[in-house]
């Protein structure tokens, strides 16, 4: 009975422990910036002296027109359209045309969405169209390769793996033209047009 | 009586011996998924969102410019019109291309024209100042570019 007395207690009071520890997971979820590195990304056109300046006639009827004012009112196709979300239903209907409906595009090759604002345009409503865009030809690349839209957004952004490559290429229709070239004969054309200069600044 | 007092002998504490290693990893998982800051926004960030996101590849490849109305703090000096915002100072467009060559001199020689530029815009910036950084970005060859959007949460 002795002896148990004598031996008191040989740990080192480690209570104190969680304390510490508790300052510093204060003090990192204080700093953290949770870092969201997604959005729509986009390819800009290069300078206009690099272009080969070469008339290309593009028929009136390939090209869908998007076109938002300075009050952030849409114009689509020359009617005027209150709900954003209907242009993507809009999209996929003149491209998937195939030359059927005579007002509406050749192919998927030939045809354009031009998309253009003023310089007064609200970023949040020029997201917001070009978010229907992108989508709208997303849906179509992924119908075509049997995977949902999302499946194919997470793929075109691991290109470096190759089989993700092969089935992102599959979807866009890449295939190789005169010069040897690869070329997609289902192009994301989302041509923006240089604002207009009726509001703003 | 004897084996009464043995039971009532147990120690009633909850044991907290494992509560610093809980802890710890938590500690550690916040560690490992910080970043911190670098820079400090001294422009109004309302990012707008968007349903069509797609990840950025690499962020070591990736510059960021922010466009905004200055923060409150800042109105009686800069005015209340978006500026445009890079590492910590407003720049204006013209300045742009120069600031693109810098960041580019920064990446390896073999991922050069790699350089993404993502573009964090206040939701109430209009689209002339942003299409003059994108001819900005244009003449610097600098063209792919991310728009910087939040998941819209759907129901």
């Amino acid at each position: 009975m002795a002896r148990n007395k004598d031996r008191k207690s040989a740990e080192i009071n480690s209570s104190s422990m969680a304390d510490i520890a508790f300052l510093l997971l204060i003090f990192f979820l204080v700093t953290t910036t949770i870092a969201n590195d997604k959005g729509l990304s986009l390819q800009l056109p290069p300078k206009p002296d690099d272009i080969e300046q070469v008339d290309i006639k593009i028929k009136e009827k390939n090209i869908f027109k998007v076109y938002v004012n300075s009050a952030d009112r849409l114009l689509v196709e020359g009617d005027p359209l209150e709900d954003v979300k209907e242009i993507r239903d809009m999209v996929k209907e003149h491209v998937l045309n195939y030359g059927k409906n005579p007002k509406m595009s050749d192919s998927p090759k030939d045809a354009v969405i031009s998309f253009k604002t003023d310089r007064g345009t609200s970023y949040d409503m020029y997201i917001s169209v070009l978010n229907e865009l992108q989508g709208a030809y997303y849906e179509m690349y992924a119908a075509r390769v049997g995977v949902t839209p999302e499946e194919w957004r997470e793929l075109a952004s691991k290109t470096n793996e190759p089989d993700m490559k092969k089935i992102y290429d599959e979807g866009r229709g890449m295939e190789e033209d005169a010069n040897g070239k690869m070329v997609s004969k289902f192009p994301m054309n989302i041509s923006i047009a240089e604002p207009s200069k009726v509001g703003g600044q | 009586m004897s084996k009464f007092k043995k039971k009532a002998n147990t120690s009633q504490e909850i044991p907290t011996s494992a509560l610093p290693d809980i802890i710890f990893m938590l500690l550690f998982f916040f560690m490992v998924t910080t970043v911190l800051r670098e820079t400090t926004i001294n422009v109004e960030q309302k990012i707008p969102d968007a349903t069509e996101l797609r990840k950025l590849q690499r962020k070591s490849l990736v510059s960021y410019i922010y466009v905004g109305k200055p923060t409150t703090k800042l109105q009686a000096q800069f005015g209340t019109e978006p500026l445009i915002q890079v590492n910590d100072a407003f720049k204006p467009v013209d300045a742009l291309q120069n600031w693109v060559m810098e960041e580019r001199a920064k990446l390896d020689e073999n991922e050069k024209d790699q350089l993404t530029v993502a573009l964090k815009v206040d939701k109430e910036a209009k689209m002339g100042l942003i299409n003059d950084v994108q001819i900005a970005l244009r003449e610097a060859d600098a063209r792919k570019l991310m728009y910087t959007t939040i998941q819209e949460i759907q129901d």
